[in-house]
C-alpha cells in the first residue's frame, strides 16, 4: 500500500524548477513541471551523491550541479554521462494545494 | 581507431566513438596502470585512503567492445604510415587517432623542487595522503586551485598549513579577485598561512627556503604550481604544437587524421576568435566527445564556452567564461551570503560570471549564466543585479 506523506505546498516550488525534501534520512527531490505537473525522484546524483535540487531544470531534464549529468524526472532516465545509472522516482498526487509523495 | 590517454577526455572519446555509431575496433591507450578513473575525487578524499573512482565499469568498456591498454606509453606516432608504436615493443594501426594526452605538473625550478611532490596522478595522491597520515605540518607552493583545494584536505586532517604564492594574491589566472578573497579569508579562518608575493629559493627534505632566506618547515611539502601540456609525442611526429597541440575548430591537427582534445590541445575556439587550451574536467569530457563525433564521420565546431568548479571547505566556487579584469562586473546577492558576478564586455555582451557560496548554492544561475553567454546575449545589467529576475526569463526572452 503507497504511503502518501505530505512533503510541501504547491506555491513552494517554482514552475520549472525543483526543491529538496528530506524525510527519515532519505533525501528526495520534488520538481514542478513547465506544464504544472508535480514529479518526485531520489534526491542524490547517482554519480557523485550530490543534491539534485541544487541543479538546473529545463523541461523536463533535471541537470546535476557539479558533473552535469542529466535525468529525464518524469522517468528517471539517466540522459547524458557521466550518468549511467538510472534515479529511483515515486509517485505523486495533489491535494488542495499540497504535494504528497507515495514512498512505500 | 586508437586514442592516446585515458583520461577524462580519452574515455570519453572512446565511448563517444560508439554512440556517434562507429562500429570498427576501438583501442584507448594509457600510460598509468590503472583501470581510468576520475581525477576530481583525488584531491579531495573524505578520509582514510585514497580510493579510485572508475570513469567506466570493466562491464562497461566490454560492452561497448572498447579494447583497453594500460601500463603500456605510446612512445612514438609515424603520421605518415598511421602507426602508434607502444613501450612493450607492440605497434598499433590506426585510421584515426586522438591525442589526450593531459598535462604533467611544471616541474620547480628551483635547487631541491624534486624534494617538493607534485600532485596530478592517483599515484600522485596516494603518496601525498598517506604522506600526510603522519604529517603534522605541509608547505604547499602555489595558491592556485589544486594548492588551495589540497589545502582544504589537509586542514580537514588538522595538519598545519602554509601556502606560498610568488603572486601578490591567489587564484590569480581563473577567478576573479573578489571571489579569491573570500576563498582566501575561509582559508584563513581555517587556520591556513598565507606567505605572498615570494618566490622560493630551495627545497630541503622537510623545509622551503623563501627568497627572503626565511625557512618553513613542512612534513609535506607539495609543489602545485602549475601544468604543462604534454606534446612529445605529436612534436615527434611532426604535429604543429603551440601550447598545447594545434587544433581547429573541428579538433583536428595539422595530420588531417589525427586529433586532440582536453587539457592538452590549444584549439581554435569559434566564441573567442583565437586559439585556447583549457584544463578543466568538463572541456575534458565534452571536447573528447566532440572530437569523436568527428573522427566518426561528423564535422562540428566546438564552441562551448569553459566552466569550472572548485570545492574547498563547504565552498562551492564555480565559473564559467573567461572573466577579465578589464570587463564591467554586476553583482548578484543570493541568499546566505552567496554571490554572482556578471562579467560584461564593453558593448554589453554576456562574457563570464562566476559565483561562490554553501555547497552548489550558485550552480543553477551559472549554468544559466553559461547558456546566456553562449546565445551571445546582452542582458540587461538591472536585470542581472536582482535576485528576484529569474535567468530563465532573459534567456528565453
Amino acid at each position: 500500500m503507497t504511503n502518501w506523506i505530505d512533503a510541501c505546498a504547491k506555491d513552494d516550488i517554482d514552475e520549472e524548477d525543483v526543491i529538496r525534501f528530506d524525510r527519515e534520512g532519505k533525501t528526495y527531490a520534488i520538481y514542478r513541471s513547465p506544464d504544472d505537473e508535480f514529479f518526485c525522484t531520489d534526491g542524490l546524483c547517482t554519480h557523485e551523491q550530490v543534491h539534485l535540487a541544487d541543479g538546473l531544470v529545463m523541461d523536463y531534464v533535471i541537470e546535476c550541479p557539479k558533473h552535469n549529468g542529466q535525468f529525464d524526472y518524469r522517468s528517471g532516465e539517466a540522459k547524458r554521462a557521466p550518468v549511467c545509472n538510472h534515479l529511483g522516482t515515486y509517485q505523486t498526487k495533489i491535494e488542495g494545494d499540497r504535494v504528497l509523495i507515495g514512498l512505500g | 581507431m586508437v586514442i592516446i590517454g585515458a583520461g577524462e577526455c580519452g574515455t570519453r572519446a572512446a565511448f563517444a566513438l560508439r554512440e556517434a555509431g562507429y562500429t570498427g575496433s576501438v583501442t584507448l591507450i594509457g600510460k598509468e596502470p590503472h583501470q581510468p578513473y576520475e581525477r576530481p575525487p583525488l584531491s579531495k578524499p573524505s578520509t582514510g585512503e585514497v580510493t579510485p573512482k572508475p570513469i567506466a565499469s570493466e562491464e562497461r568498456f566490454a560492452s561497448a567492445d572498447i579494447t583497453l591498454v594500460t601500463g603500456d606509453p605510446v612512445t612514438a606516432i609515424d603520421a605518415v604510415a598511421g602507426l602508434v608504436q607502444l613501450q612493450s615493443g607492440r605497434s598499433l594501426p590506426y585510421a584515426r587517432l586522438l591525442l589526450a594526452t593531459g598535462t604533467q605538473p611544471r616541474a620547480l625550478p628551483v635547487e631541491g623542487g624534486a624534494n617538493a611532490m607534485t600532485f596530478r596522478t592517483l599515484d600522485d595522491a596516494r603518496a601525498i595522503f598517506k604522506a600526510a597520515e603522519i604529517a603534522s605540518s605541509a608547505v604547499l607552493i602555489g595558491a592556485g586551485l589544486i594548492g588551495l583545494e589540497l589545502a582544504s584536505a589537509l586542514r580537514d586532517r588538522d595538519i598545519s598549513v602554509t601556502v606560498v604564492e610568488v603572486a601578490d594574491r591567489a587564484l590569480g589566472r581563473a577567478v576573479p579577485a573578489e571571489l579569491a578573497e573570500i576563498i582566501v579569508a575561509r582559508h584563513r579562518d581555517m587556520g591556513v598561512t598565507f606567505r605572498f608575493g615570494t618566490g622560493i629559493d630551495k627545497v630541503g627534505p622537510s623545509s622551503v627556503t623563501l627568497a627572503d632566506g626565511t625557512e618553513v618547515g613542512g612534513d609535506l611539502i607539495v609543489a602545485a604550481i602549475g601544468v604543462i601540456p604534454d606534446t612529445a609525442l605529436a612534436e615527434a611526429a611532426g604535429l604543429e604544437v603551440g601550447n598545447g597541440i594545434k587544433v581547429g575548430d573541428r579538433l583536428r591537427t595539422s595530420a588531417p587524421d589525427i586529433f586532440a582534445a582536453g587539457d592538452c590541445a590549444s584549439a581554435l575556439h569559434p566564441f573567442y576568435g583565437r586559439h585556447m587550451r583549457f584544463e578543466s574536467w568538463r572541456n575534458a569530457q565534452d571536447q573528447g566527445e566532440a572530437a569523436a563525433r568527428n573522427m566518426a564521420g561528423g564535422d562540428s565546431a566546438f564552441a562551448r564556452v569553459p566552466w569550472f568548479w572548485s570545492d574547498q571547505y563547504d565552498l562551492g566556487l564555480q565559473i564559467t567564461g573567461l572573466p577579465d579584469p578589464a570587463y564591467r562586473t554586476v553583482t548578484r546577492h543570493l541568499a546566505a551570503d552567496a554571490r554572482l558576478l556578471f562579467h560584461l564586455a564593453g558593448d554589453g555582451r554576456l562574457m563570464a560570471a562566476s559565483g561562490i557560496g554553501t555547497g552548489n548554492a550558485v550552480a543553477k544561475n551559472i549554468r544559466l549564466a553559461e547558456m546566456l553567454i553562449e546565445k551571445g546575449l546582452s542582458p540587461d545589467a538591472d536585470a542581472l543585479a536582482d535576485p528576484a529576475v529569474n535567468l530563465k526569463k532573459l534567456l528565453r526572452g
